[in-house]
């Protein structure tokens, strides 16, 4: 991999100024981000390392609108998600956001092509349509025969696709990746990582999360944090990254 | 609302996959209120039959007849009031039927007297007592439902001249005559001896309380003959059209009191009674019978509930990462409280449907075993048992659905 293969960054889709989120446990408060800014653009290709409690899930939780800073702006592509309630917050996710899991948290008992609608259904797209999209989204990740398929029946990287489909299905700004190949063994990490390559390559917008360094390199940028704050941010892959301003 | 509805497609297929992944899980629980569902049917059930039996004992007394007595039908307070009223008099039939027939338009047909008391009737060496002996002329077959198993009713004649004639209830020809025919064999009454000339069919009994096929009719002159005059007499009125009963009783109260001649001032001294307002006044009996009935039969459903609460909540707690799953591909708060409350209703129409089932069939066998209970299963029986269980479903549903609809994705994402 090269320089070259950075594509160029487009608008700006996350804006995160100055965020920080407190948790209180018992009589301690939890310092989880200190104080955080970051800014990612259409079609970029970030990872997110950092060592446990270094405030990587807590950052990942905000960056999927999981959660809601204590201070602190969040712009996503425009919009404040500070402020917003529960159920704004998961029409954010459902449009905006492709999650991708570790555990790929697919539904147990439902086919994959179930699995893929999902997302569809909460965003009240027609059963017909639906069906083809999700179809669609599968032939995409290279499991287009396997769209009746149920979790047990296919093996831990088909999973992981289909997660991926599920993610990709509602065409969302951003694909959120924590730990993808975190339970897969290194071959298959590297085909799922391979798959995200090709995301990337057609244009999606890829966050991953990761502590294994191997993983993050795929990247064409490196946040790292550390006790709660942005330790360095270096844009390029691998061998080849240079330090960018951290302004 | 179309998404609404998608995610109410959604939460049904869930609800039956769910049941169908937990088969025994679901019958046990679904099993509360199916006990709840087949107590509340068969309580329903009965109450109806209940309510056709006293119909159906209601129509012997004839729903156009008006009863012209001493006493109301109804429970008094005031008992002194009505003790010193003046008896019933056989005579004032004469009387009232010329009014009647004096009257255009009027809404009376008939009058007829009729005098009662309870005696032993005999026939060789049978004997059978607490007969209800009543003397009455030829018209009382105008007032009266019931059909005949043999014979005929006295005629005009016979009535006329107190010859000494009687029709005897099934009761009565069972119990005296065995197998063979009553008819022209003489019974015995005080003494005095009576030619069978009509057996009635069974009209069975008033509320289940009494026989009403315990009787001998005569006609009145051998009745008012033979015995003391201490009996208890009434006049029955037909009435032309049971739709206009009021009017019909309200003309009836102007000629009895021109019969007993009370001057305006007066208060009636005599109550006319007519079936409906018996109804009414058995209405509180049976409406406590139902309150009672419901009450405990709610507390089975209430346990039901609360079983559909408790592995709701299990459920809930099984599937907190699920939850979290659907929270973060957009699922919303709403969604995921019709999923759960549709699971917990879902499984109490399983229990719903089963139960119903087992209770039709138990109101079959019951229909079978004892055709005289009048037993009813209706449409309308079952409609309340789906909205019943669709309720429960609902309401012991919510409360763990809630709660799953307020779980944190973060925290729900996390379980394991």
């Amino acid at each position: 991999m090269t320089q070259s293969d950075l594509r160029p960054p487009g608008p700006i889709v996350i804006d995160i100024d100055n965020i920080t989120k407190n948790y209180v446990m018992g009589e301690e408060t939890v310092h989880a981000l200190r104080g955080v800014s970051l800014q990612i653009r259409r079609n970029e290709y970030l990872a997110i390392m950092g060592p446990s409690g270094s405030g990587k899930s807590t950052l990942m939780n905000m960056l999927g609108c999981l959660d809601t800073p204590s201070s602190g702006h969040y712009e996503f592509n425009g919009k404040n998600v500070a402020e917003m309630n529960d159920d704004e917050l998961a029409a954010i996710r459902n449009r905006e956001i492709g999650f991708v899991f570790q555990t790929f948290n697919l539904l147990p008992r439902s086919d994959s092509l179930r699995n893929v609608e999902l997302p569809l259904i909460y965003a009240g797209i027609d059963p017909a349509t639906r069906t083809k999209q999700a179809a669609q989204a599968l032939t995409d990740v290279g499991l287009g025969d396997r769209i009746h398929h149920k979790p047990n029946e296919l093996s831990g990287g088909q999973r992981q696709r289909v997660a991926i489909a599920r993610a990709l299905v509602n065409n969302p700004s951003i694909i959120l990746a924590d730990e993808p190949t975190g339970n897969l063994d290194s071959k298959t990490g590297e085909e799922i990582m391979a798959l995200f390559e090709s995301l990337y390559q057609q244009g999606h917008t890829i966050i991953l999360v990761t502590h294994e360094k191997d993983i993050a390199e795929h990247a064409r940028r490196t946040v790292k944090l550390r006790d709660g704050l942005i330790e360095s941010d270096q844009v390029g892959v691998g061998s080849e990254a240079r330090t960018m301003a951290l302004s | 609302m179309k998404r609404f509805l998608y995610e109410l497609t959604e939460s049904w297929k869930i609800a039956a996959a769910q049941m169908r992944a937990n088969k025994t899980r679901s019958m046990l629980t679904a099993l509360g209120v199916i006990i709840g569902i087949v107590a509340v049917t068969l309580m329903g059930t009965a109450i109806g039959g209940i309510q056709t039996g006293f119909d159906k004992s209601m129509a012997v007394f004839g729903d156009d007849v008006l009863y012209v007595e001493q006493w109301p039908w109804r429970q008094v307070d005031d008992w002194w009031n009505y003790r010193d009223r003046k008896k019933i008099k056989t005579d004032y039939a004469e009387p009232i039927n010329r009014m009647i027939a004096a009257t255009p338009n009027t809404n009376l047909v008939v009058a007829v007297p009729s005098s009662a008391f309870f005696r032993s009737v005999k026939y060789a060496d049978n004997e059978v007592s607490n007969i209800l002996v009543r003397g009455t002329v030829a018209d009382y077959i105008i007032t009266s439902t019931f059909d005949f198993k043999e014979g005929r009713f006295f005629n005009e004649a016979e009535s006329r001249d107190g010859a000494s004639v009687c029709v005897v209830g099934y009761d009565v020809a069972d119990a005296l005559f065995a197998s063979q025919s009553p008819l022209d064999k003489s019974v015995l009454i005080n003494g005095h001896s009576f030619k069978v000339i009509g057996v009635m069919s069974r009209q069975g009994t008033f509320l289940g309380l009494f026989s009403l096929d315990a009787i001998v009719v005569m006609p009145l002159p051998a009745f008012q003959k033979y015995f003391s005059a201490k009996s208890d007499s009434d006049i029955l009125v037909k009435v032309k059209d049971k739709t206009k009963l009021a009017e019909a009783t309200d003309e009836l109260t102007g000629l009895m009191r021109r019969v007993r001649a009370l001057p305006p001032e007066k208060k009636d001294d005599f109550s006319i009674n007519e079936q409906q307002a018996l109804k009414s006044t058995l209405d509180p009996i049976k409406n406590s019978i139902a309150i009672a009935g419901l009450f405990i039969t709610g507390l089975s459903l209430f346990v039901g509930a609360i079983g559909i609460m408790n592995i709701t909540f299990v459920s809930v707690k099984e599937r907190t990462k699920e939850i979290g799953t659907r929270k973060a591909l957009g699922a919303r708060r709403r969604t995921i409280l019709l999923q759960f409350l549709i699971e917990s209703t879902a499984l109490c129409l399983l229990g719903g449907v089963i139960g119903l089932s087992f209770a039709y069939v138990m109101c079959f066998g019951i229909g079978a075993a004892f055709p005289s209970f009048p037993i009813k299963f209706s449409i309308g029986l079952v409609l309340v048992s789906m909205l019943v269980s669709v309720l429960t479903g609902l309401v012991s549903g919510f409360a763990p659905a809630w709660s799953a609809s307020r779980l944190d994705p973060v925290t729900a994402l996390r379980y394991e």
